[in-house]
């Protein structure tokens, strides 16, 4: 049983650890209590907040349409995965159709020229929703891959953290927006873009904005977690002459890595609402571009459609967060253990 | 006697001049009846750009109804944020063409704004936009305007919004107007409307930095991007705006401002939007570019066919959320020929979108000269122009020979009809005089566009620039 908790909470599901004690026969009062504070409050407050929600959005009108309530967004939510199958529907048509065509010319003359194309449709919702994570994971592994390494540096010498100190205070603040333009710039001036490229400009120009905005909490939170080491393992490491390479593996990392990892998840939640803001501008095809093209079509379902993003982009972020959180559990050694 | 002309000779030559007069014949004849077909397409799967207007439909339908299909063409239709990042996608290559203002390709290639050689060969349709004010201020003109059996008569002059304007101004409160793009049509219609009514819409000065165009201006215009105009309104951020539809018929399905004006009245017929490529990828696809162009000119037809039948299946497909997604009912007015001003004032406008009729699509010269003198007027082109830089201008930007070779190839298809197009053997591409009727009676003949600007009652005349915010003559 003791397992099963311990799997529980590194997993960030501690709200079902009352049920497995009660199930074991501890305590049950106490259980009950403890279930009620962690599962019940929370489900009554969220039951509240959708009541409040309900009453309030029928009472606001504005001219732009009427805020939608909670049913109005569910429904849009089932009409978006909906509208997901019937392209789904539609590729797997043009790929049976294809399929035939290819085969009667083939059958016809062996060695005709066939060309298999990839359905060109537009992307779904859930395509989007695909998209932008993407998106944010490459921009944040590229923030992991500059800031980690610097962060060690400015760490173990004070010189280097001087000297980086006053540039990072000064790029730390800006913001996405203010970035994009000359981000699409200089990808546009280096980028070729051919048949075949790998990557789209749009996908290249909102990553590599989320990696600028996203890479200062890991830089600060790594340079803190490697300057304050034990200076007894520092001295162990002189004594035993170890060289830099295993000072960093064996003895830097390892006990730094609960506060890179505090910064790894600051990273990847900045990262998340920065990429929303860049893909409405960078036209990448994923959930900020949804936002902006729902906006502009000005319907009367535009509303609803918006907001079933924003809460879709609220839980994607909470999970990503609580996944950092398992990450971390797994990987770091805690006095909590 | 030997002479040279024996009557064998003669006969000889005469034979051989006939038989050679017989082939030429033969062979003309031929190349007249079979026009090569075009060569396969250089690049098959194109991604085109558009912004939410009713006017990107030629796009849709050409889509839909698989025009593009038939050209072996496999097209994605991407909407973009706004028109500054449509141009710039196109102009790097991310997008292969794109849904454009008729004044971006003329913009760019002249150098107001991002430099870049971008050309056209397609006009999309004709009119579209309208002018919308706010209710406080629709219910301050109102008051100006006669009235026949209790509507309003229009069209309505600018000279009624005079003296509310001058109202404003001396309360501090400068009179503010939105438009879509600094080389937008609604931009110079917008400028022609209120000038022809005596009020300044404001210089722009370039070649000093300054882009805003507000210098001298009586009505300060500036960029909105359309889905926000109603919300500026409403704010009372602005005024007015002048933008294509839905977004006039949107602001009163939505009570929040009324539209007074539509650009059929302030000038007729020129070309509004049109489909915009790269220099160099036109050079790079030319097949391509001409499929693209006959899959649109089809598309073009069935919009217009039997008298608008089709609009409203048209409508329906717009109104989806991947195309221009307002609801069909605010679309389906524009689109079937009927305008709403003031909420229940309903009236005809059969000629509010025209996608194919008048020979909509062919680029001519004269409407790219046209928007030209607009940009002089105003003094994005900072300086004069001789007459001839304006022709050769057209003729760098708008390209009717890849448009005559779609329709040649059409024609050859059976698909349309040589009645649908111009006389290609007669046609110079400018259109006569009397062809559009602007709301000053000012008539535009555009093989003399500089004594065109010096008839126009506001702007820069010949000789004129902006000096430090002054109009000054150049000596």
């Amino acid at each position: 049983m003791n397992r099963i908790i311990h799997i529980l909470q590194m997993a960030g599901l501690s709200w079902f650890v009352p049920l497995v004690r009660m199930a074991s026969g501890e305590n049950p009062k106490e259980q009950l209590q403890q279930l009620w504070l962690v599962m019940g409050i929370p489900v009554v407050a969220l039951i509240t907040f959708l009541f409040l929600w309900g009453q309030l959005a029928k009472n606001i009108e504005t001219s732009l349409g009427q805020i939608p309530g909670p049913s109005q967004v569910l429904q849009e939510a089932r009409g978006l995965l909906q509208e997901h199958r019937n392209e789904r529907e539609r590729e797997a048509a043009f790929y049976q159709r294809q399929q035939e065509r290819n085969a009667e010319r083939l059958a016809a003359d062996p060695n005709a020229e066939v060309r298999w194309r990839t359905y060109s449709g537009r992307p779904t919702y859930i395509d989007q929703i695909i998209t932008s994570l993407k998106t944010v994971f490459m921009g944040f592994i590229l923030a992991t891959l500059f800031a980690v390494p610097i962060g060690i540096f400015c760490g173990l010498s004070p010189t280097v953290n001087s000297a980086f100190n006053p540039i990072i205070q000064i790029f730390k603040p800006v913001s996405p927006l203010a970035w994009l333009p000359i981000v699409t710039m200089v990808v546009s001036a280096t980028y070729v873009t051919s048949e075949g490229a790998w990557f789209e400009k749009s996908f290249l120009n909102s990553a590599i904005t989320v990696t600028l905005c996203s890479l200062w909490p890991t830089l600060i939170n790594t340079a803190l977690g490697v300057s304050s080491i034990d200076k007894d393992l520092m001295n162990v490491g002189r004594v035993l002459q170890l060289g830099w390479w295993t000072k960093i593996t064996k003895l830097v990392l390892p006990s730094s890595l609960p506060l890179i990892f505090t910064g790894l998840r600051l990273s990847l939640g900045v990262g998340w609402m920065v990429l929303i803001a860049a893909e409405m501008l960078a036209q990448n095809p994923g959930l900020g571009k949804f936002v902006w093209d729902e906006f502009q079509n000005g319907s009367s379902q535009s509303l609803g459609r918006i907001m079933v993003a924003v809460l879709t982009i609220g839980l994607i972020g909470f999970l990503l967060d609580r996944i950092m959180y398992t990450l971390q559990s797994l990987f770091t050694f805690s006095d909590k253990r | 006697m030997h002479s040279r002309f024996t009557l064998t000779r003669i006969t000889r030559c005469l034979s051989k001049f006939a038989a050679a007069s017989f082939f030429g014949w033969m062979i003309s004849t031929q190349s007249m009846a079979a026009t090569p077909k075009i060569g396969k397409p250089e690049k098959d799967e194109l991604k085109f750009g558009f912004i939410k207007l009713t006017d990107m439909v030629p796009l849709a339908i050409a889509l839909d109804k698989g025009y593009f299909e038939d050209e072996d063409l496999f097209v994605t239709l991407e909407a973009q944020a706004n028109w500054k990042v449509l141009l710039d996608r196109v102009i790097d290559g991310a997008l292969d063409g794109a849904h454009m203002l008729a004044g971006q390709p003329l913009g760019s290639t002249v150098g107001f704004g991002t430099e870049a050689h971008v050309v056209t060969a397609f006009t999309m349709d004709l009119n579209g936009n309208a002018c919308t004010l706010s209710n406080a201020v629709w219910e301050e003109l109102k008051k100006n305007v006669p009235t026949e059996n209790g509507k309003p008569i229009h069209p309505i002059k600018a000279d009624y919004l005079k003296s509310i304007i001058e109202k404003q101004r001396s309360a501090g409160n400068p009179f503010r107007m939105g438009m879509v793009f600094p080389v937008s049509t609604h931009n110079y219609e917008l400028r022609y409307w209120l000038a022809a009514g005596g009020i300044h819409p404001g210089f722009y000065a370039p070649h000093q930095g300054d882009i805003a165009g507000q210098i001298n201006a009586d009505v300060l215009i500036s960029v909105t991007p359309p889905p926000q105009m109603p919300a500026t309104l409403e704010a009372g951020t602005i005024n007015g705006y002048c933008v294509g539809e839905p977004w006039n018929q949107q602001a009163v399905f939505r009570n929040i401002g009324v539209p007074v004006i539509t650009d059929y009245n302030i000038r007729n017929n020129v070309a509004e939007k049109v489909f915009g490529v790269s220099k160099a990828w036109a050079d790079k696809h030319p097949n391509t570019h001409v499929r693209v162009v006959k899959a649109l000119i089809r598309a073009g037809k069935w919009l217009d066919d039997q008298n608008n039948a089709n609009r409203k299946e048209a409508a329906k497909i717009i109104s989806q959320p991947h195309y221009v997604g307002a609801d069909y009912a605010v679309i389906a007015n524009s689109m079937t020929g009927v305008f709403e001003f003031e909420k229940g004032d309903v009236r005809p406008a059969p000629d509010f979108n025209v996608f194919f009729r008048y020979h909509a699509t062919y680029p001519f010269y004269s409407d790219a000269v046209w928007y030209l003198t607009q940009m002089r007027r105003w003094g994005q082109i900072p300086e004069d122009k001789p007459d001839s830089w304006y022709q050769d201008m057209a003729k760098k930007v708008f390209l009717p020979e890849i448009y005559r070779q779609a329709a040649e190839q059409l024609i050859a298809e059976g698909k349309m009809l040589k009645q649908d197009f111009p006389d290609f053997a007669t046609e110079t591409g400018y259109r006569s005089p009397t062809h559009t009727t602007f709301i000053d009676s000012i008539a535009f003949d555009a093989t003399k566009p500089n004594e065109y600007l010096q008839q126009l009652p506001i702007g820069l005349k010949a000789g004129e620039v902006i000096k430090d915010g002054k109009v000054v003559k150049k000596p």
